[in-house]
Protein backbone atom coordinates (compact mmCIF):
# COMPACT_ATOMS: atom_id res chain seq x y z
CA UNK A 1 0.00 0.00 0.00
CA UNK A 2 1.17 3.54 -0.83
CA UNK A 3 0.35 6.22 1.71
CA UNK A 4 -0.52 9.58 -0.31
CA UNK A 5 -0.59 12.36 1.86
CA UNK A 6 -3.19 15.20 2.17
CA UNK A 7 -3.20 18.40 3.72
CA UNK A 8 -5.76 21.36 3.52
CA UNK A 9 -5.18 23.39 0.05
CA UNK A 10 -2.94 19.40 -1.73
CA UNK A 11 -4.08 19.65 -5.32
CA UNK A 12 -2.53 17.25 -6.71
CA UNK A 13 -3.54 14.57 -4.84
CA UNK A 14 -6.01 12.81 -7.85
CA UNK A 15 -3.82 12.60 -9.86
CA UNK A 16 -0.90 11.02 -7.75
CA UNK A 17 -3.56 8.54 -7.23
CA UNK A 18 -3.91 7.78 -10.89
CA UNK A 19 -0.40 7.43 -10.85
CA UNK A 20 0.30 5.11 -8.66
CA UNK A 21 -2.88 3.06 -9.60
CA UNK A 22 -1.36 3.28 -13.35
CA UNK A 23 1.68 1.76 -11.84
CA UNK A 24 -0.39 -1.69 -10.36
CA UNK A 25 0.14 -0.52 -6.84
CA UNK A 26 -2.61 0.59 -4.18
CA UNK A 27 -2.89 4.10 -2.86
CA UNK A 28 -4.33 5.13 0.61
CA UNK A 29 -5.19 8.89 1.50
CA UNK A 30 -3.79 9.52 4.70
CA UNK A 31 -5.23 12.87 6.34
CA UNK A 32 -2.72 15.28 7.62
CA UNK A 33 -4.22 14.75 11.57
CA UNK A 34 -3.46 11.01 10.68
CA UNK A 35 -0.76 9.06 12.56
CA UNK A 36 0.32 6.13 10.96
CA UNK A 37 1.97 2.57 11.47
CA UNK A 38 5.12 2.93 9.09
CA UNK A 39 4.99 -1.16 8.31
CA UNK A 40 1.68 -1.03 7.03
CA UNK A 41 2.96 1.03 3.99
CA UNK A 42 5.58 0.65 1.33
CA UNK A 43 5.66 4.03 0.40
CA UNK A 44 4.89 7.11 0.92
CA UNK A 45 4.39 9.87 -1.43
CA UNK A 46 3.15 13.71 -0.73
CA UNK A 47 1.79 15.87 -3.83
CA UNK A 48 1.97 19.24 -4.46
CA UNK A 49 -0.17 21.92 -4.54
CA UNK A 50 -0.22 24.56 -2.00
CA UNK A 51 -0.41 23.49 1.72
CA UNK A 52 -2.36 26.12 3.81
CA UNK A 53 -2.79 28.36 1.25
CA UNK A 54 1.52 29.07 1.46
CA UNK A 55 1.10 30.46 4.33
CA UNK A 56 4.65 31.60 6.40
CA UNK A 57 6.56 29.93 4.12
CA UNK A 58 5.87 27.23 1.50
CA UNK A 59 5.57 23.55 3.68
CA UNK A 60 6.24 25.45 6.96
CA UNK A 61 2.81 24.65 8.54
CA UNK A 62 2.20 21.69 6.71
CA UNK A 63 5.54 20.27 8.00
CA UNK A 64 4.34 20.35 11.70
CA UNK A 65 1.52 18.53 11.45
CA UNK A 66 0.99 14.90 13.11
CA UNK A 67 1.19 13.38 9.65
CA UNK A 68 4.30 14.45 9.45
CA UNK A 69 5.61 12.85 13.12
CA UNK A 70 4.87 9.57 11.35
CA UNK A 71 6.49 10.14 7.84
CA UNK A 72 9.58 11.14 9.72
CA UNK A 73 9.31 7.60 11.80
CA UNK A 74 8.92 5.67 8.31
CA UNK A 75 11.76 7.55 7.40
CA UNK A 76 13.91 6.76 10.20
CA UNK A 77 12.90 2.81 9.40
CA UNK A 78 13.98 3.53 5.56
CA UNK A 79 10.21 3.48 4.38
CA UNK A 80 10.55 5.45 0.89
CA UNK A 81 9.34 9.08 0.81
CA UNK A 82 8.95 11.37 -2.20
CA UNK A 83 7.48 14.39 -2.19
CA UNK A 84 6.50 16.36 -5.21
CA UNK A 85 6.87 20.29 -5.68
CA UNK A 86 4.77 21.69 -2.22
CA UNK A 87 5.86 18.03 -1.19
CA UNK A 88 9.21 18.55 -1.95
CA UNK A 89 8.93 22.03 -0.16
CA UNK A 90 7.26 20.25 3.13
CA UNK A 91 10.27 17.61 3.29
CA UNK A 92 12.48 20.30 3.25
CA UNK A 93 10.82 22.23 6.03
CA UNK A 94 10.39 19.16 8.06
CA UNK A 95 14.03 18.79 7.96
CA UNK A 96 13.67 15.39 5.89
CA UNK A 97 15.42 16.95 3.08
CA UNK A 98 18.42 19.50 3.22
CA UNK A 99 18.27 23.11 1.39
CA UNK A 100 14.84 25.18 1.27
CA UNK A 101 12.77 26.19 -1.95
CA UNK A 102 12.55 30.32 -2.10
CA UNK A 103 10.89 32.28 -4.95
CA UNK A 104 11.82 32.08 -8.23
CA UNK A 105 14.96 34.20 -8.82
CA UNK A 106 12.77 35.88 -12.06
CA UNK A 107 9.85 36.28 -9.40
CA UNK A 108 7.23 34.43 -12.01
CA UNK A 109 5.23 31.43 -11.33
CA UNK A 110 6.64 29.26 -14.36
CA UNK A 111 4.58 26.51 -15.60
CA UNK A 112 6.50 24.66 -18.67
CA UNK A 113 7.63 21.32 -19.81
CA UNK A 114 11.42 20.94 -18.50
CA UNK A 115 14.68 19.16 -19.46
CA UNK A 116 16.29 16.82 -16.69
CA UNK A 117 19.26 14.96 -16.22
CA UNK A 118 19.48 12.34 -13.60
CA UNK A 119 21.89 12.75 -11.63
CA UNK A 120 22.68 10.30 -8.87
CA UNK A 121 20.47 7.22 -8.56
CA UNK A 122 17.82 6.73 -5.77
CA UNK A 123 16.94 3.04 -6.24
CA UNK A 124 13.66 3.78 -4.00
CA UNK A 125 11.84 6.34 -6.50
CA UNK A 126 12.69 4.75 -10.57
CA UNK A 127 16.47 3.75 -10.17
CA UNK A 128 18.81 5.70 -12.28
CA UNK A 129 17.55 8.19 -14.51
CA UNK A 130 18.86 9.06 -18.01
CA UNK A 131 17.26 12.41 -19.27
CA UNK A 132 13.79 13.09 -18.87
CA UNK A 133 11.20 16.37 -19.83
CA UNK A 134 8.60 16.71 -17.25
CA UNK A 135 6.66 20.04 -16.54
CA UNK A 136 7.04 22.50 -13.64
CA UNK A 137 4.59 24.48 -12.19
CA UNK A 138 5.77 26.63 -9.26
CA UNK A 139 6.59 30.16 -7.68
CA UNK A 140 8.97 28.78 -5.04
CA UNK A 141 11.64 26.46 -6.79
CA UNK A 142 14.48 27.79 -6.28
CA UNK A 143 16.64 25.62 -4.21
CA UNK A 144 18.62 27.35 -2.01
CA UNK A 145 21.43 26.32 0.62
CA UNK A 146 24.23 27.42 2.61
CA UNK A 147 27.46 26.94 1.10
CA UNK A 148 28.90 23.89 3.51
CA UNK A 149 25.44 22.35 3.29
CA UNK A 150 25.70 22.21 -1.13
CA UNK A 151 29.23 21.11 -0.83
CA UNK A 152 27.66 18.13 1.58
CA UNK A 153 25.02 17.24 -0.57
CA UNK A 154 27.66 16.96 -4.10
CA UNK A 155 29.61 15.24 -2.04
CA UNK A 156 27.49 12.56 -0.18
CA UNK A 157 25.66 12.02 -4.06
CA UNK A 158 22.42 13.51 -2.62
CA UNK A 159 21.60 15.11 -6.18
CA UNK A 160 18.95 12.97 -7.80
CA UNK A 161 17.94 15.81 -10.81
CA UNK A 162 19.56 18.43 -12.50
CA UNK A 163 17.82 21.12 -15.34
CA UNK A 164 19.33 21.36 -18.50
CA UNK A 165 18.26 24.75 -18.61
CA UNK A 166 17.64 26.35 -15.42
CA UNK A 167 14.45 27.60 -15.03
CA UNK A 168 14.22 29.48 -11.50
CA UNK A 169 17.62 30.06 -10.24
CA UNK A 170 18.19 26.65 -8.04
CA UNK A 171 21.90 26.62 -6.85
CA UNK A 172 23.90 23.86 -8.61
CA UNK A 173 20.49 23.49 -10.97
CA UNK A 174 19.31 21.31 -8.35
CA UNK A 175 15.62 20.01 -9.16
CA UNK A 176 15.42 16.87 -7.07
CA UNK A 177 16.96 16.15 -4.02
CA UNK A 178 17.79 12.64 -1.56
CA UNK A 179 18.51 12.49 2.08
CA UNK A 180 21.58 10.94 2.72
CA UNK A 181 20.36 7.53 3.52
CA UNK A 182 18.58 7.95 -0.38
CA UNK A 183 15.09 6.78 0.56
CA UNK A 184 13.67 10.11 1.44
CA UNK A 185 13.24 11.85 -2.20
CA UNK A 186 12.14 15.29 -3.26
CA UNK A 187 11.70 16.91 -6.99
CA UNK A 188 10.02 20.47 -7.86
CA UNK A 189 8.96 18.53 -11.59
CA UNK A 190 5.68 16.70 -11.84
CA UNK A 191 5.96 13.21 -12.84
CA UNK A 192 2.49 12.29 -12.35
CA UNK A 193 1.51 15.12 -15.05
CA UNK A 194 3.75 12.87 -17.45
CA UNK A 195 2.62 9.44 -17.66
CA UNK A 196 1.39 8.83 -21.08
CA UNK A 197 1.99 9.95 -24.25
CA UNK A 198 -1.51 12.13 -24.41
CA UNK A 199 -0.09 14.09 -21.78
CA UNK A 200 2.66 15.73 -23.45
CA UNK A 201 5.00 12.65 -22.10
CA UNK A 202 5.60 9.19 -20.60
CA UNK A 203 8.83 10.08 -18.78
CA UNK A 204 7.21 10.52 -15.34
CA UNK A 205 6.03 6.65 -15.39
CA UNK A 206 9.08 5.26 -14.31
CA UNK A 207 8.76 7.64 -11.02
CA UNK A 208 6.03 5.27 -9.64
CA UNK B 1 -0.25 40.31 29.99
CA UNK B 2 3.49 40.11 28.07
CA UNK B 3 3.48 40.83 24.09
CA UNK B 4 6.22 39.65 22.17
CA UNK B 5 6.89 40.58 18.82
CA UNK B 6 9.23 38.89 16.80
CA UNK B 7 10.75 40.39 13.33
CA UNK B 8 11.53 38.11 11.11
CA UNK B 9 14.13 39.37 8.09
CA UNK B 10 15.24 37.50 5.26
CA UNK B 11 19.18 36.90 5.52
CA UNK B 12 21.44 39.69 3.18
CA UNK B 13 22.57 36.80 0.80
CA UNK B 14 19.11 36.25 -0.18
CA UNK B 15 17.46 37.55 -2.52
CA UNK B 16 14.52 39.78 -1.07
CA UNK B 17 11.94 39.37 -4.13
CA UNK B 18 9.23 41.35 -2.18
CA UNK B 19 12.12 44.27 -1.24
CA UNK B 20 13.46 44.37 -4.85
CA UNK B 21 9.84 44.37 -6.47
CA UNK B 22 9.43 47.40 -4.04
CA UNK B 23 12.11 48.81 -4.61
CA UNK B 24 11.38 48.79 -8.26
CA UNK B 25 7.86 50.51 -8.08
CA UNK B 26 9.30 53.28 -5.55
CA UNK B 27 11.67 53.95 -8.48
CA UNK B 28 8.89 54.66 -10.74
CA UNK B 29 7.71 57.63 -8.37
CA UNK B 30 11.23 58.70 -8.65
CA UNK B 31 11.90 57.86 -5.14
CA UNK B 32 15.75 56.27 -4.77
CA UNK B 33 16.99 54.25 -2.16
CA UNK B 34 20.08 52.45 -1.21
CA UNK B 35 18.03 49.43 -0.27
CA UNK B 36 15.04 47.94 0.67
CA UNK B 37 13.80 44.51 2.61
CA UNK B 38 10.72 43.52 3.48
CA UNK B 39 10.29 40.91 6.29
CA UNK B 40 7.48 39.87 8.65
CA UNK B 41 6.24 40.82 11.83
CA UNK B 42 4.39 38.50 14.37
CA UNK B 43 2.67 38.88 17.52
CA UNK B 44 2.78 36.63 20.19
CA UNK B 45 0.35 37.56 23.72
CA UNK B 46 0.99 35.61 26.74
CA UNK B 47 -1.84 35.75 30.06
CA UNK B 48 -0.09 34.42 32.84
CA UNK B 49 3.88 33.85 31.60
CA UNK B 50 6.36 36.24 33.06
CA UNK B 51 8.31 38.12 30.99
CA UNK B 52 11.54 35.55 30.85
CA UNK B 53 8.92 32.92 30.30
CA UNK B 54 7.48 34.35 27.50
CA UNK B 55 10.69 35.32 25.61
CA UNK B 56 11.75 31.76 25.97
CA UNK B 57 8.31 30.37 24.29
CA UNK B 58 8.53 33.47 21.79
CA UNK B 59 11.99 31.90 21.04
CA UNK B 60 11.12 28.01 21.00
CA UNK B 61 7.84 28.94 18.63
CA UNK B 62 10.14 30.96 16.22
CA UNK B 63 12.39 28.21 15.85
CA UNK B 64 9.64 25.36 15.38
CA UNK B 65 7.89 27.76 12.64
CA UNK B 66 7.79 31.27 12.66
CA UNK B 67 11.75 31.12 11.00
CA UNK B 68 13.66 29.48 8.61
CA UNK B 69 17.57 29.83 9.49
CA UNK B 70 18.77 28.61 5.65
CA UNK B 71 16.81 31.73 4.65
CA UNK B 72 15.93 34.35 7.59
CA UNK B 73 16.78 35.84 10.61
CA UNK B 74 14.66 36.56 13.42
CA UNK B 75 14.46 39.36 16.55
CA UNK B 76 12.08 39.27 19.72
CA UNK B 77 11.18 42.62 21.23
CA UNK B 78 9.15 42.43 24.14
CA UNK B 79 5.95 44.67 25.63
CA UNK B 80 4.43 44.87 28.85
CA UNK B 81 0.57 45.60 28.50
Amino acid sequence: MIGVVRFLGTNCDQDIWKAVESSGKTPSWLWYQDQFNYKDYESIIIPGGFSYGDYVRTGALAAKTPVMDSVREAAKYGVPIMGICNGFQILCESGLLPGVLVKNNNLRFIDKWVELKGENSCESWGGKMQSCNLPIAHGEGCFFTHEEELKQIEDQQQVWLRYKENPNGSLNDIAGVMNKEKNVAGLMPHPERALFDWMGGSDGAKFF
Amino acid sequence: MILVGVKIMPRKEVLDSQGRATMKTLGHHEIALNDCRVGKYVELKFDKETKEEALSKSKEIAELILFNPLVETFELEVKEL
